[in-house]
């Protein structure tokens, strides 16, 4: 017995990436990036409105975080729910008092089940950026690109026409992309995705029609990774993102390159009330911090758009 | 292929206090090793009938992209902690990264490290290949080292850590001295091979490897600072009576990150303050070892591994 001959053939052993959609480029190698006013540290806080259907399909896979016993699954249907009816609210609560500015990843699927929510949401101005239909329409290599087309087009068209806003940015629920994915997003007129989290700053991405930002929203930072995923208790969480927030000041300062901190936050996780204060404490500790710039994620992708070469 | 032994043959046992009185260079108890994986994953490798590269269907960007962060963000972070207190790693390379990212190879080679093979990519795998395959395999990454890191390669860890059963025997008929493949001592041992020559296990301390503890164990970065600094105590305790070996295994795309760092050169910093210390290479271990320790243990102990021993075919 053997493995088949091409096993052993490397064709995209090259220089570089094994696809083209970047250039292969080490963080610290390239120019420096400053931030507005001399900050060392772009914060990017992307507070997760998201639904997850009851009748989940969980193709091609469970998305994290939703339904896993058999149906009807009220125990995580609600728990995620809670997110949008309590936890969000904590969660502005506290990015409030330290100052800083959330960004909203929304599932479009919210816009038209909450509209109360939107409302809200419109009312403080703040960007949204498009994550899809909801937690269940995963973006992945067994979808057909015209199905992936109408998904993207109807998200993006309902978030816009909910919002009021241009919407430029995109998060896919998980995380997840075909291979199509990056064309598509372009292709509609969106300018920046969080999906590929290979580096501490942004970068460029090529597509089929043009240029996207990739602008990476850490998932080994995430609190659904951290707490939910690696069992870490919250005040350890919040530990790690101070920690995090301390080394890329240090770095930025020693190297003289702005770096960015994202963090994504779900509010049915961190909301919870035996949680918000862990959350409360790691936001208070980055505003205490000089050099951080808190701004929506599109204002960092200009910012940086502006400095390239 | 039908499994046919119940124990690879590759060593005797050997009780801990019943050791040769080893004392490494300087009279060191600990020879501290920092084995750094340089790797590359591909997008989209072709199947393994064995193991699947990736959870998710292609692409998934999720896993490549965790990976790819060590290549763009990590390394060079990791090389400066590592510097700073004095450490040259060993690399245990994905050899076509080489031809992917030269300017990490050269990173390296300013630095006067060490590469060994950890096969051509991480996304292909030694499961179903035939003698040929692996030992063309084997051999493609020794070359590749030769070439571009300008070293011969003396050490081994399997890509992925797939193994056959020949392994060992085809990574010693290419040059090889040591490998990093098994976790059964804290010493390092003679180990059986084929060819009769002297080859020996250089511990690699799987547990201590950052990717066991945050991907499979999913530890706190300051709580693995501590496993590194316990584990160092009780070897530098033990490593009186007879030296011991200590590695940590890194993967940049976990250990380099923001909120990871501290912890763990809080934990570089307090072995490389010890004075006892020899810091060292997986290769120069290996070396030391065979040139004072490797006939007196063979002398008293056999070569390891004994033809018929636990061979339950």
């Amino acid at each position: 017995m053997a493995l088949n001959p091409a096993y052993l053939k490397y064709e995209r052993r090259r220089y570089g990436m094994d696809h083209d959609r970047y250039e292969w480029s080490m963080l610290s190698r390239r120019a420096p990036i400053a931030w507005p006013n001399g900050a060392r540290v772009a914060l990017w806080v992307n507070l997760a409105v998201q639904f997850f259907p009851l009748n989940q399909s969980g193709k091609p896979f469970r998305p994290p975080g939703g339904m896993s016993t058999p149906y009807p699954d009220l125990r995580h249907y609600t728990l995620r729910d809670y997110g949008n009816r309590v936890g969000l609210f904590r969660c502005l609560a506290a990015m409030d008092e330290a100052g800083i500015v959330p960004t909203f990843s929304v599932n479009a699927a919210v816009a038209g089940r909450y509209p109360q929510l939107l409302e809200r949401l419109n009312r403080r101005g703040n960007e949204m950026l498009a994550s899809s239909w909801h937690m269940d329409t995963l973006h992945h290599g067994e979808l057909a690109i015209e199905d992936e087309r109408e998904l993207i087009d109807r998200s993006l068209g309902a978030l816009r026409a909910a919002s009021d806003q241009p919407v430029t940015g995109w998060l896919s629920p998980a995380r997840s992309q075909s291979g199509n994915t990056p064309d598509l997003l372009a292709e509609a007129g969106l300018r920046y995705m969080g999906d590929w989290i290979n580096d501490d700053m942004p970068y460029p991405f090529a597509t089929r029609h043009g240029e996207l930002v990739a602008l990476p929203l850490s998932l080994e930072l995430d609190d659904q990774f951290i707490i939910q995923s690696n069992l870490h208790s919250e005040w350890e969480y919040a530990e790690q993102v101070k920690d995090a927030c301390d080394y890329l000041l240090a770095e930025a300062e020693a190297t003289g390159h702005g770096r960015l901190l994202a963090l994504s936050v779900h509010p049915w996780l961190m909301g919870q009330p035996h949680r918000i204060g862990a959350l409360e404490s790691a936001l208070k500790h980055i505003s205490e911090q000089a050099g951080i710039w808190s701004a929506s994620a599109a204002d960092i992708v200009a910012a940086w758009s502006d400095q390239r070469a | 292929m039908t499994p046919v032994r119940d124990d690879p043959a590759l060593y005797d046992y050997r009780a801990w206090d019943e050791r040769l009185p080893i004392r490494w260079p300087g009279g060191a108890r600990v020879a501290f090793w920092v084995a750094p994986n340089i790797e590359f994953y591909e997008l989209d490798p072709p199947a393994n009938p064995q193991r699947k590269a990736w959870p998710r269907p292609a692409p998934d960007i999720q896993g490549y992209g965790t990976r790819d962060y060590g290549n763009r963000v990590g390394h060079a972070r990791m090389m400066e902690v590592l510097d700073r207190h004095g450490v040259r790693g060993s690399v245990s390379l994905s050899a076509a990264l080489c031809e992917h990212h030269p300017e990490i190879i050269d990173m390296c080679r300013e630095r006067n490290w060490e590469f060994f093979s950890h096969g051509i990519y991480n996304t292909r795998y030694a499961y179903g290949m035939d003698e040929a395959q692996e030992r063309a395999m084997i051999e493609d990454s020794v070359r590749a080292i030769a070439k571009h890191a300008g070293q011969r390669c003396s050490g081994y860890l399997a890509p992925a850590l797939t193994h056959t059963e020949r392994t060992l025997d085809l990574f010693s008929e290419a040059g090889g001295l040591y490998t990093c493949d098994l976790f059964h001592d804290d010493q390092p041992t003679p180990v059986r091979v084929r060819s009769g020559g002297a080859f020996v296990s250089v511990p690699y301390s799987l547990e201590l490897n950052d990717t066991i503890v945050y991907v499979v164990n999913r530890i706190e970065p300051r709580r693995y600072g501590a496993m590194i600094k316990q584990a160092f105590d009780r070897l530098y305790e033990e490593g009186e009576r007879g030296g011991t070996v200590m590695c940590v295994p890194l993967h940049a795309y976990q250990v380099a990150h923001p909120h990871r760092m501290r912890a763990f050169e809080d934990a570089l910093a307090y072995i490389t303050g010890h004075p006892n210390v020899w810091v060292a290479t997986g290769r120069e271990i290996a070396e030391y070892f065979v040139e004072h320790y490797y006939d007196q243990a063979v002398a008293k102990w056999g070569r390891g591994g004994s033809e018929d021993s636990g061979n339950g075919a």
